[in-house]
């Protein structure tokens, strides 16, 4: 019964992720930037952009130029949150991948550094006044949701131990479609109802900024302005 | 709020932060467009009956037309990195100049008719109905932003509030709301083809006064042509540099430049502005129809190129935008980029030796540089990124020799706007301007403690103004603002020349 409930759950939080993020991602890209916007100085270069994009998603560059403490915070968060998604591969492989393993003994830990990240947000939204202004419930509702999802993470691996092999059979399980059974345990399945949560708000939530970022005319468009002529299917419209 | 009361904001550093004044700035609103002046941009002239299903549907229209727009909109995760980034905030410790919390005003808007999110939760997401309260503050705090993209640098996403701006005062003129200032500026150049509604005959008299100044000056005959058919060059300047001071002198300037490398040069009548206030608007079609008027006056008199004078928005839209709007160019000499910026032209004739400097002709001037926004965050000179920090400061450092750096973190991307950029150099915001400029202001004075810098440099006909206008405040002269073909105009030896050796020695001849 639990395994079928969390299995309609999972299959339609998945359903909802992907078609949404594909449809976004599909107005993003077919919507023109009419004008050469990139804030410069900026790149001449395709592989300029393509660099300038790397450091801006891997490294968080212009956030490091603004505020450090908001880096600092931000760069652990989520540099803790791919270490630990790449430690969860193992839940859904039966051949773990070397660079899941690999990822094992730092993911553990960055769960700690994830909470840290999180809970310096959170604490940020608070107490910095520039920040309480500018947030909606819906800010901190995202912060308290992920801090969550780390903490009965957490609780798992170092609190109270749930049947891994148990889950680890279900997930496998349900990528055949093959439903089997759950753990009822109360962290275990709080963890994955606010994992499902997580991915059926991501395309109707700020959390857009992750396919976002790469459609940002500011940052993804190669200053060659005055070599090449940008033209928008519309205003094309308006020379006829 | 009466002249003369208007408080200028102490600070002890540039970018020190101020207290929160909650409403510090609110119904704070230039003077509104005549419907003449509305409709004449082809807008409606008032608020339209049906304004509130017409807002929200071009709103709809420009997320469809303007990927910036959309993307913009979604993604701001409020990290709070840009909250501290604006100088109108800086200045006014008013927290709806933010820039998040200025996206936010439109933001909340667009969420609640155009996200699944703000249509079944608004209180959750932040969104809001959209009223004539919310049109009120739109039009004041989306005149209460100088495009200037500081927040964009700073941005982890690179969400630039000038688009939002742009956009919310976009959706306004939609509706018949347009702002007096930017829409009669903007009718003069489609009318009479500048923003002063100079004549061709009174922009004909201003310039042949000018060519007597410079032969009384120097005793060399420098030439200021208007409409010469068959010119290599087109010189695009802002109208403010035919009649405005410091901008004139950088007028004088481009003349001897271009005198000294013996170019063949041309203004022109019917393009006779640089500046295009359709930017300022978000109207691409506005920003099209300026435009065009130079494409038209670069075939019509058969130049080879056209290169712009110092103005700033300016040259985001020409070095940006003219290809896009105008293009394709290819009707002019292919060897030359189209187009060019003054000071590439005057950087270059320098490196290759075709100018001679008496650099002591400026010894009475400690400089410092001010960028500014839209050069330093939106166009690009020279062949690399960043040359538009780099050609300014050399050809400076060419013709001066006292030259000193504000703080750093007040120059080159991270320039601080003058004030009065966007089109808010309307007296009817003063009170915005003075609050708005006291970042810069601070910087500079900086500068005047460290190392006696007396004047600064920009090279943007806005910033001229609204400096020469508001540093007498901040107790500075009001001509310590200057421009840098100015600075070009005082120390080039123009061959024949008269220098002051000659006349001394002239002297004694006589003796």
């Amino acid at each position: 019964m639990l395994g079928t409930i969390y299995a309609l759950l999972f299959y339609v939080a998945t359903l909802l992720l992907v078609v949404g993020l594909v449809r976004k991602i599909w107005i993003y890209a077919r919507t023109p930037a009419p004008l050469k916007i990139p804030t410069t100085p900026a790149p001449t270069t395709l592989g300029g952009v393509i660099l300038r994009m790397f450091m801006e998603v891997v490294f968080f560059q212009s956030l490091f130029k603004s505020n450090k403490w908001i880096w600092a915070l931000g760069w652990m968060f989520h540099m803790s949150m791919w270490l630990v998604l790449l430690r969860h591969f193992r839940y859904f492989q039966q051949h773990v991948w070397w660079i899941v393993e690999l990822a094992q003994p730092f993911g553990t830990y960055a769960g700690f550094t994830m909470l840290i990240g999180l809970a310096g947000l959170l604490a940020r939204r608070f107490l910095v006044n520039r920040v309480r202004y500018i947030s909606a419930p819906s800010d901190y509702l995202m912060l308290a949701l992920l801090l969550l999802i780390v903490l009965s993470g957490l609780s798992m691996r170092w609190v109270a131990h749930t049947d891994i092999i148990m889950v680890k059979n279900y997930m496998t399980g349900l990528l055949r479609f093959q439903i089997g059974d759950l753990p009822a345990d109360f962290n275990l399945l709080l963890h994955l109802t606010l994992v499902a949560i997580l991915m059926i708000v991501f395309p109707i939530s700020k959390l857009l900024h992750v396919p976002g970022v790469f459609f940002s005319p500011s940052r993804n468009q190669v200053d060659n302005a005055r070599e090449k002529r940008h033209l928008a299917p519309w205003a094309a419209e308006l020379e006829k | 709020m009466a002249d003369g009361e208007k408080v200028v904001p102490e600070r002890d550093f540039p970018l020190e932060l101020p207290e929160f004044k909650c409403g510090a700035m609110e119904g704070l609103e230039p003077f509104k467009a005549a419907p003449e002046h509305n409709e004449a941009l082809g807008f409606p002239g008032e608020l339209v009956p049906d304004w509130k299903e017409k807002a929200i549907a071009y709103m709809g229209e420009l997320a469809k037309k303007n990927r910036a727009f959309q993307v913009y909109l979604d993604m701001c995760v409020k990290c709070g990195a840009c909250t501290d980034k604006c100088h109108y905030y800086l200045g006014t410790g008013d927290p709806k100049n933010m820039p998040v919390a200025r996206q936010d005003l439109l933001r909340s808007v667009y969420r609640r008719y155009h996200t699944f999110a703000g249509k079944y939760f608004p209180w959750l997401v932040g969104a809001r109905d959209l009223t004539e309260d919310v049109l009120k503050e739109w039009y004041s705090y989306y005149h209460q932003c100088s495009e200037c993209r500081r927040c964009s640098v700073f941005c982890p996403y690179g969400i630039d509030t000038a688009e939002i701006t742009m956009a919310a005062r976009d959706i306004l003129d939609h509706v018949g709301i347009g702002m007096k200032y930017s829409n009669e500026i903007i009718g003069k150049v489609h009318k009479v083809g500048n923003n002063l509604g100079l004549p061709a005959k009174a922009l004909k008299a201003t310039l042949e006064d000018l060519e007597e100044d410079i032969e009384d000056d120097t005793g060399v005959s420098v030439r200021l042509p208007l409409d010469e058919k068959g010119a290599d060059i087109l010189l695009v300047t802002p109208s403010a540099d035919f009649f405005a001071e410091p901008h004139i002198d950088g007028l004088i300037g481009y003349a001897k430049v271009f005198h000294e490398t013996g170019a063949s040069w041309t203004l022109s009548s019917y393009a006779s502005e640089a500046a295009n206030f359709g930017l300022f608007i978000g109207s691409y079609e506005n920003m099209r129809e300026v435009s065009l008027r130079i494409r038209k006056a670069a075939e019509d008199l058969g130049v080879k190129r056209i290169i712009f004078g110092e103005c700033g928005h300016a040259w985001r839209v020409a070095y940006s935008f003219l290809n896009t709007l105008a293009g394709p160019f290819d009707f002019l000499d292919p060897n030359y980029p189209v187009p060019q910026h003054i000071l590439e032209y005057t950087w270059d004739a320098i490196q290759k030796g075709k100018l001679r400097f008496d650099k002591s002709k400026n010894d009475h001037y400690k400089m410092t540089y001010h960028d500014s926004c839209n050069v330093a965050r939106a166009s690009r000179m020279g062949d690399e990124p960043g040359g538009q920090f780099e050609i300014p400061r050399n050809v400076i450092k060419a013709v001066c020799n006292y030259y000193y750096e504000m703080p750093e973190e007040t120059t080159r991307e991270s320039t601080l706007c003058c004030g009065g950029g966007g089109g808010l150099l309307t007296d009817d915001l003063m009170d915005l301007r003075i609050k708005g400029a006291s970042p810069r202001m601070t910087a500079l004075k900086q500068v005047t403690e460290d190392h006696g810098v007396t004047h600064m440099a920009a090279i943007c006909a806005i910033c001229k103004t609204q400096f020469s206008k508001v540093m007498p405040k901040y107790g500075y002269e009001m001509d310590s603002i200057v421009s840098v073909h100015q600075l070009v105009s005082n120390a080039i030896i123009l061959t024949g020349q008269e220098t002051e050796e000659d006349d001394a020695d002239g002297a004694k001849a006589e003796e």
